[in-house]
């Protein structure tokens, strides 16, 4: 197959390629608005008519779930309690780990050990979050319950939970988020110019005075949005915590057996029907509105870290 | 060039059409075709959906078309003739028997109680186990095992399981649950791997990672539960009008395939006992 190299002999066909590629780009372009427009609408048509129905104090301030009673009570304030102070309280725990983590990474680490610790990191980031509630069950969860029995050992008034409860959970969303922590801080660290290291370390300062006054400070905006985008996976993550929290309405204690806004989903999702039905896509829709939030943050944490630069 | 890859495109398409083709034209013809009407128990949605999805196979233009608005509702209905099969998930009152309803028993859901291997205790009593649920008993020594605190672990609300377990305890919308978990594989799974648990499954899924536990000295099985003596147990009935051979051919078929081979293999895929004959 001889062509002849020329660019204006196929000229028709060549601008009718180009205007098709454009379109086709176009069209992919579109579907991912579509698909956004698409779920905020539905989520909203489906979540909002059990808000009319219960009243919306009726599901998001009161603390009794009981949807299949006969006088049916949908509060999920507990729920969204929990979401809070689990993903919260994870990110406590993440975060220290995950930045001390990218600071060995970006500025300590010998070329070797950077290695080793690059692909277990990126590892830790390829396992399905069932594996992770998996191991939950099999490693947390035994060591929370002999805890749980030595703490509250000849309590009249504790309900024992076998230790699925909100710690387990925690620890196990925890260890989800590292990796987004760790990617996302590396690459800010590394972003820092090499300058300003230099110059540092040329004023006296030691590698340690260095990092945490030089180098972390200018990597703030991107450390900020990882610890958003961790908050994110945390409160959307349903398979691993729906393993290890237990799963029961209670208020977010330590040992409570917790309920998260995902798993309430998740676990009830089967069976449900009529207004126990809307209300858990009233759920979704609260949980939407979180990641929403978190997701204005994120843009406005992202634009600040702009301007100061 | 572009002429090859259309023919094999068209090869392809026309492949793909046959395939289609391929799957509309098998049937096992039948000539009993129409629709049947069911009505009652949610606790049966489960049994039905799967039931009318298997007669589909024997009877490819049988159709059954199923609500599930409660075992009262569904009775209610079959009495007044607007639905032909009432889906009722316990034994029908002397009262309903009086309006002509027919009490046909197609299946019986068992549930064990189970506790954990290394637990001592073997048997309860109905108001012990309900003791349990409602968080009145925390501990087996009360109930004479060891010390040790009671794991109360059960399934979500809107599970057929939980709703008859608590039913049959009369403890519905009391229980104090320290785990929901929202498969009856996890709560085994659960009740296997933590000392001091309590759980309660289908009878059809029990095995040796846990004991089940005797209810009023009475064994769970599918023996105990077909003779009756086995008290946490409900009949799955589809009522009818009248008897069966009074139904219209298409209701005649419906009981026909249950009671077949097929229909009883459904039965046991659901997790339920196929009753005495």
């Amino acid at each position: 197959m001889e062509k002849k190299l020329s660019i204006i002999s196929h000229k028709k066909a060549k601008s009718l390629v180009e205007k098709t590629a454009a379109m086709i780009f176009r069209g992919c372009a579109i579907i991912s608005v579509l698909a956004v427009v698409t779920i905020t609408g539905y989520m909203i048509i489906s979540g909002t008519p059990a808000i009319f129905k219960e009243g919306i104090t009726g599901i998001l301030f009161s603390t009794t779930w009981a949807p299949t009673a006969a006088h049916p009570q949908y509060g999920i304030a507990y729920v969204i309690l929990t979401s809070i102070v689990g993903v919260f309280l994870a990110i406590c725990i993440g975060v220290p780990i995950g930045l001390f983590t990218a600071i060995n990474l970006a500025e300590i680490a010998p070329a070797r050990l950077r290695k080793i610790l690059k692909s277990a990191i990126e590892l830790l980031a390829g396992i399905p979050s069932v594996v992770y509630g998996l191991l939950g069950i099999l490693i947390v969860n035994p060591m929370m319950y002999k805890l749980e029995l030595m703490i509250y050992h000849g309590s009249k008034t504790h309900q024992f939970t076998g230790g699925a409860n909100l710690l387990s959970a925690i620890i196990v969303l925890a260890i989800m988020i590292l990796p987004t922590l760790i990617n996302i801080s590396e690459t800010a660290l590394k972003a820092v110019p090499d300058d300003y290291r230099k110059s540092s370390l040329a004023l006296g300062a030691s590698k340690m005075q260095t990092i945490f006054k030089v180098v972390v400070p200018s990597a703030k905006s991107g450390i900020m949005s990882a610890i958003v985008l961790g908050v994110g996976r945390a409160i959307g993550e349903a398979m691993a915590i729906l393993l290890v929290a237990g799963n029961a309405v209670s208020l977010p204690l330590p040992f409570n057996s917790v309920r998260f806004l995902t798993t309430a989903i998740v676990s009830e999702m089967g069976y449900a029907s009529g207004t126990h039905r809307q209300v858990l896509f009233t759920i979704g829709l609260v949980l939407f509105i979180f990641i929403m939030v978190i997701n204005l943050v994120l843009t406005y944490v992202l634009k600040r870290g702009d301007l100061d630069e | 060039m572009k002429k090859k890859v259309l023919s094999v495109l068209m090869v392809f398409m026309m492949c793909l059409g046959l395939a289609g083709c391929g799957g509309g034209s098998n049937s096992t013809s039948d000539d009993i075709s129409g629709k049947v009407s069911l009505n009652g128990s949610t606790s049966m949605e489960k049994f039905v959906n799967a039931l009318s999805e298997g007669i589909k196979e024997k009877y490819p233009n049988l159709q059954l078309e199923a609500q599930f608005t409660g075992s009262g509702a569904g009775l209610e209905a079959v009495a007044s003739k607007t639905t032909d099969i009432g889906d009722s998930s316990r034994a029908l009152t002397d009262e309903e028997k009086a309006k002509g309803l027919e009490e046909n028993i197609v299946a019986i859901d068992g549930i064990a109680t189970i506790t954990n291997k290394s637990n001592k205790v073997t048997n309860l009593t109905k108001d012990q186990l309900a003791k349990i649920y409602t968080g009145q008993i925390t501990n087996w020594k009360d109930l004479g095992g060891q010390d040790e605190a009671i794991v109360v672990i059960g399934r979500e609300a809107g599970s057929g399981t939980r709703g008859a377990f608590e039913e049959l305890l009369g403890i519905e919308d009391q229980c104090q649950y320290a785990q929901e978990l929202n498969e009856t594989g996890a709560v085994l799974a659960k009740v296997a791997k933590t000392s001091g648990s309590i759980g309660y499954v289908s009878l059809d899924v029990l095995d040796d990672t846990v004991s089940p536990l005797q209810l009023d000295g009475v064994e769970p099985s599918e023996k105990t539960v077909k003779d009756g003596s086995y008290a946490l147990q409900r009949p799955f009935v589809m009522a009818t009008n009248g008897k069966i051979s009074e139904q219209s051919k298409q209701v005649q078929a419906v009981f026909d395939f249950i009671n077949s081979d097929d229909g009883q293999k459904i039965i046991k895929k659901v997790g339920l006992v196929t009753p005495n004959k």
